[in-house]
């Protein structure tokens, strides 16, 4: 948006007015990070700016929550930092659990919602799919319904799955899902949906029908025209639906709450415990390795997304 | 399709494969989590190499209740406040603990005597005595220290913001004790609309004074940060603060609401032995005693209070920093399960009423 | 995915045409119009079999918890399942009967079965849901059961309480005797039934459900407008900056994004308290004096703020997306015809954004009335909306079928909207990113 040079002297005023608001703006965004940032290295358990933080001096900052974050849980924290140490950090330590069941967790639901989403996108992207507007409204209904709401309704579900079917007469038994992974994988995969829905769908609007004919018409079949054609135009579409999926899994503690058993504790699952109960500003080391973790992942789409531009020959305007 | 079949096998495999010999306690997290573990947990696991795991909830009463009601019990024993292990148990979620298979305190005396009055009901076996209580920052009143409850809300004397848990229970008794009714009358008078009526009116006189926190962390940040100078707290989180962290903050014992936590054991819980044997090595005058070393919360045994010493520091007297403490306990509330669990609801809604009306 | 079989492909012309009646035909002979519905059968089906697996996926994981969740804001049988015999009396005399010799006969062996049993307390808790301070009658009163009841039982019931023999307890246990009742809608709209049955508003100290949702509403509404200030300049912005610019800042927009939620409401804290950073900063610039510091935070203004910078995102995406693809030569044109910027802006350009501001609104006036963690953290006496209501029944007074009700109430308002939504705009319009 440069300035045309016919810009009259209010146009150039208001066009300088307007950055300097989009700057505010900008700064409201992240302001809460860049405060998150330095309380992480409080040598204090508060969340606050203690006087000698704010002169500066080295003791009022300490790596203290960052040390926790390995520590806490541990059986044996105070041996010699060798390898077994490592070991008990890997075993025990709570936030590395937590860890590793939000990673766990956030793939397997990310790949369900992104495959059953993507899918669905198609179908429902066909001019001749019929019913659309309910169905569609039914996909998107996990995003619009409170979230208290579902996850009481899915933690009685999962409790027993097998209960609806006695309504029609039928008497199964089977394990339940509450307490396992494949039932916070089914749930958040649940709420991730509507996200890759909405994402797909948009990309697929601005798709060209004939570009899949054409392939038909020389030969591929649909399996071939699906892959070779438009998986490569949607794609951007699918890993923006993807990421949204993601996220939604990794930042989710209320159906946590209610579904997940002791195993299945993921991050935000830990951070509601030390929010809720003690103070500490573990919490904002792991933020702030979030939002590095966030950024590199960010860089990392944005530098495949410029690549493949070049790969496809399109320059950006 | 094969891979998926593998891949769900694999995730079942996850979530199915489960010790043999372990019990599941749901706790509050945090570190009253942290002194279970200390204290009960470790004497317990070396005694009878049975692995412990720690599950923590906001409240544990919650999963409880949601287990129970969807008959999908995962936990084995619960650490609940009284007066909702008193509500559960009529409701037949609970199994009943006979006293007599407790075992007796150090000091030789049976259990049913050994354990202060009102932590032992049908189906609970109570653990520790905490106490709802004033902190303050010292700094902010050089001058006169408040002392008692009616210095509370006497913001002319003592100015400054005050914070309060927005919940009725633990607001409207500190008002009416403030408006000179005395501890023992503080239940006859809520029963009655007129006492609701004078507890709210004197909540009006600082209404516009107070700071409310929903989570039992967030008084101590609110006081750390110098937001209220004076704040209801959970006395081992303030016990925290003064001996941990070294805040100047002080005590306010007056009027202090003292409640009872106790542990209970679900009907079909999954290791039910074991829960049994857990409550009975946890309650034991030992435990009691040890946990008081991590946190400031009083033992529920009467045995157990004299083997209560030092802080883990290794030089805190723990004795005035109990609640149990029998200079603490002259102007104390006692916690009524059978009140609360008839008129939570109802007075819910009218402080909920009252607080929206500005 | 390509399609063999689309109706254009299937009409081949020259080994078909015309018969005889004149009517249209394939090459193998088949009359067209049979071809062509048959084929967008097909069509049909096979866009339908795309959907159908997310379509199962939902309806079981989704829609059958959330409508079992439901029932129970119309079904409670705390009192029917554990009081039989009393059920059954009250099921056989009409409404103002007073209770007969039968009456407190079946109430006695129900009160030492139930006490038996253990589920007094359930009995007590649905009772307590209509008429507060009964439970406790319910589980002394099966305490002493237990013990034993001797005839004539009216005078021992009664004995034990003399609240027994209360015309509206026994209205009350009359509604209770079937297991489907409408009375926890109507106390979520703060209605309640008197002695007789009839539904009342609910005493004035008890009205608080009504309210709440208007201050929900309000408070929604509200955000929904503050995101779309705030919101629109940034999406314009990142619309008209060249791709490799854009995509950068909107990692600023992504970063609060993908940052914990409790984190975020805790950093405001920080941020917005009197003895907190801006306060401290503006102290420090002499903007207003250490005595006036500003209270920014446990009141509306601080859930405004919150809310706002977390619902953020969802309504820049959604703008962004739709202004990328609005043509600059449109505006360019107003201009060259003597328009100012500003009416090029009115009249050309903002109405073409439209769909985008729906579906941003859209998502955040939804999201916005489901939020409760945050309101209920920095909004102080002011932070309890609807959400907090159902949670606090959900978690603490562990009334569901109360949570129910009111989850029930608000679904259907936002499903209202939805449909308003769907006719104005098109939901096939939304779109993130």
């Amino acid at each position: 948006m440069a300035l045309p040079t016919y810009a009259s002297p209010l146009e150039k005023t208001w066009y300088y007015a307007r950055l300097a608001i989009c700057a505010a703006i900008f700064f409201f965004l992240i302001a809460p990070i860049v405060v998150v940032i330095p309380l992480s290295f409080n040598a204090e358990p508060y969340f606050t700016f203690t006087d000698k933080m704010l002169s500066f001096d080295p003791s009022g900052y300490s790596m203290r929550w960052y040390d926790s974050l390995l520590t806490f849980g541990m059986t044996n924290p105070d041996a010699p930092r060798g390898l077994s140490w490592w070991a008990d950090v890997w075993q025990n330590a709570k936030w590395v659990q937590a860890a590793k069941s939000s990673a766990i967790i956030g793939f397997f639901s990310t790949i369900l919602a992104t495959v059953l989403g993507t899918l669905a996108a198609l179908g429902l992207s066909r001019p001749e799919m019929p019913f659309r507007r309910i169905i569609m409204a039914m996909l998107i209904s996990p995003m619009i319904v409170p979230i208290i709401i579902t996850a009481t309704g899915m933690f009685f579900f999962y409790s027993n799955p097998c209960e609806p079917l006695t309504w029609i007469g039928l008497n199964p038994q089977c394990g339940r899902l509450a307490g396992t992974y494949l039932g916070v994988i089914l749930a958040h995969a649940t709420l991730g949906i509507p996200f890759v829905i909405i994402t797909v769908t948009a990309t697929l609007i601005g798709f060209d029908q004939s570009l899949s004919r054409a392939a038909a018409s020389l030969g591929a079949n649909p399996r071939t025209t699906f892959f070779r054609i438009i998986m490569p135009l949607i794609l951007p579409g699918v890993i923006s639906g993807a990421l949204f999926a993601f996220v939604t899994s990794f930042d989710e503690v209320v159906a946590v709450l209610f579904i997940a058993g002791p195993d299945q504790q993921t991050i935000p699952r830990q951070m509601w415990n030390g929010i809720r109960e003690q103070i500490s500003p573990a919490i904002l080391a792991v933020a702030t390795l979030l939002v590095i973790f966030s950024i590199a992942l960010l860089a990392a789409v944005e530098m495949l997304r410029r690549r493949s531009e070049k790969l496809r020959g399109v320059t950006p305007h | 399709m094969k891979k998926t079949l593998i891949l769900t096998s694999a995730l079942c495999g996850l979530a199915f494969g489960a010790h043999a010999q372990e019990v599941n306690v749901v706790s509050w997290g945090g570190a009253y989590e942290k002194s279970q573990v200390e204290a009960y947990n470790k004497p317990f696991s070396e005694q009878t190499g049975t692995k412990v795991n720690m599950i923590a909830a906001d409240d544990p009463a919650t999963p409880l209740k949601a287990q129970f009601e969807a008959k999908n019990v995962t936990g084995d024993v619960f650490d609940v406040a009284m007066a909702d292990a008193i509500r559960m148990c009529d409701e037949g979620a609970l199994v009943e603990i006979d006293p007599a298979a407790l075992p007796a305190g150090a000091d030789g005396v049976a259990a049913a005597e050994d354990f202060v009055p009102g932590s032992l009901s049908d189906c609970a076996v109570g653990n520790i005595v905490w106490g709802t209580v004033i902190g303050y920052d010292k700094t902010k009143f050089p001058d006169a220290a408040p002392t008692t409850v009616a210095d509370f809300f006497d913001t002319a004397k003592f100015p400054g913001k005050r914070g309060l848990p927005k919940s009725p229970k633990r607001t409207l008794y500190l008002a009416l004790i403030a408006d000179g009714v005395a501890a023992d009358e503080v239940y006859d008078m809520l029963g009655t609309p007129e006492g609701v009526d004078r507890a709210f009116k004197k909540l009006d006189t600082i209404k516009k004074d107070v700071v409310w926190w929903e989570a039992g962390a967030q008084p101590m940040q609110l006081l750390a940060d110098g937001e209220v100078s004076m704040t209801t707290v959970y006395n081992g989180r303030l016990f925290d603060a003064i001996v941990a962290e070294g805040k100047p903050f002080d005590t306010i014992w007056d009027g202090q609401y003292l409640e009872i936590n106790a542990f209970v054991i679900p009907k079909d819980a999954p290791h039910p032995e074991a829960a049994m044997e857990y409550v009975k090595v946890a309650t034991g005058t030992q435990p009691l005693a040890d946990q008081a070393k991590w946190i400031s919360y009083g033992p529920a045994r009467k045995s157990s209070a004299p083997q209560v010493g030092m802080y883990n520091d290794g030089k805190t007297e723990m004795g005035p920093f109990m609640p149990t403490n029998p200079d603490h306990l002259k102007t104390a509330v006692y916690d009524d399960p059978e009140f609360w669990a008839d008129h939570s609801a109802e007075l819910a809604e009218q402080f909920n009423s009252w607080l929206a009306a500005s | 995915m390509a399609n063999a079989l689309d109706p254009h492909a299937a009409v081949v012309t020259e080994a078909g045409g015309l018969d005889q009646r004149g009517t249209l035909k394939t090459a193998d002979g088949q009359p067209l119009s049979r071809a062509l519905a048959r084929s967008s059968r097909k069509a049909r089906r096979r866009a339908f079999m795309l959907v159908l697996p997310l379509l199962l996926f939902i309806l079981i994981t989704f829609v059958l918890p959330i409508g079992q969740m439901l029932q129970r804001s119309v079904k409670n049988d705390g009192f029917s399942a554990n009081m039989p015999q009393l059920s059954a009396w009250f099921a056989e005399h009409p409404r103002g009967t007073d209770p007969n010799d039968a009456a407190w006969a079946a109430l006695a062996a129900d009160l030492t079965a139930s006490a038996e049993a253990r589920t007094i307390g359930v009995v007590g808790t649905r009772i307590n849901y209509d008429m507060p301070g009964t439970r406790s009658l319910f589980t002394s009163a099966g305490r002493q059961a237990r013990r034993g009841v001797e005839p004539p039982y009216r005078d021992a019931i009664l004995e034990m309480d003399q609240k027994w023999g209360d015309p509206k307890l026994w209205s009350v246990m009359r509604e209770a005797s079937s297991p489907y009742t409408s009375n926890f809608y109507l106390a979520a709209v703060d209605r309640t039934r008197d002695d007789s049955g009839n539904i009342v508003q609910a005493p004035e100290q008890q009205r608080v459900y009504l309210m709440l949702f208007l201050r929900t509403l309000w408070l929604s509404l509200v955000i929904t407008f503050t995101t779309f200030l705030l919101g629109f300049p940034i999406a314009h912005l990142l619309a008209t900056l060249p791709t490799r610019k854009s995509n950068l800042l909107m990692i600023l927009v992504l970063l609060p994004f993908w940052t914990s939620l409790l984190v975020r409401t805790t950093a405001w804290m920080v941020l917005l308290q009197q003895q907190g950073v801006v306060n401290d900063i503006l102290v420090w610039l002499g903007v207003i004096g250490n005595s006036g510091r500003l209270q920014m935070i446990f009141n509306q203004t601080g859930t405004i703020i919150a809310m706002t910078h977390i619902l953020l995102p969802f309504m820049i995406l959604p703008l962004y997306s739709v202004m990328r693809t609005i043509n600059p030569s449109y505006v360019r044109a107003a201009r060259s015809l003597g328009a100012t910027s500003w009416t090029a802006f009115r009249r050309i350009y903002f109405p073409q954004t439209l769909p985008g501001l729906g579906a941003g609104a859209l998502l955040v006036f939804i999201l916005a009335v489901g939020y409760y963690i945050t309101p209920a953290l920095v909004g102080g006496s002011s932070g309890q909306l609807i959400s907090n209501m159902i949670a606090m029944h959900m978690t603490q007074t562990l009334n569901w079928s109360m949570a129910a009700a009111l989850a029930a109430i608000l679904l259907g308002g936002v499903l209202i909207l939805y449909w308003v939504y769907d006719r104005l705009v098109g939901i096939d319009n939304l779109k993130l990113g």
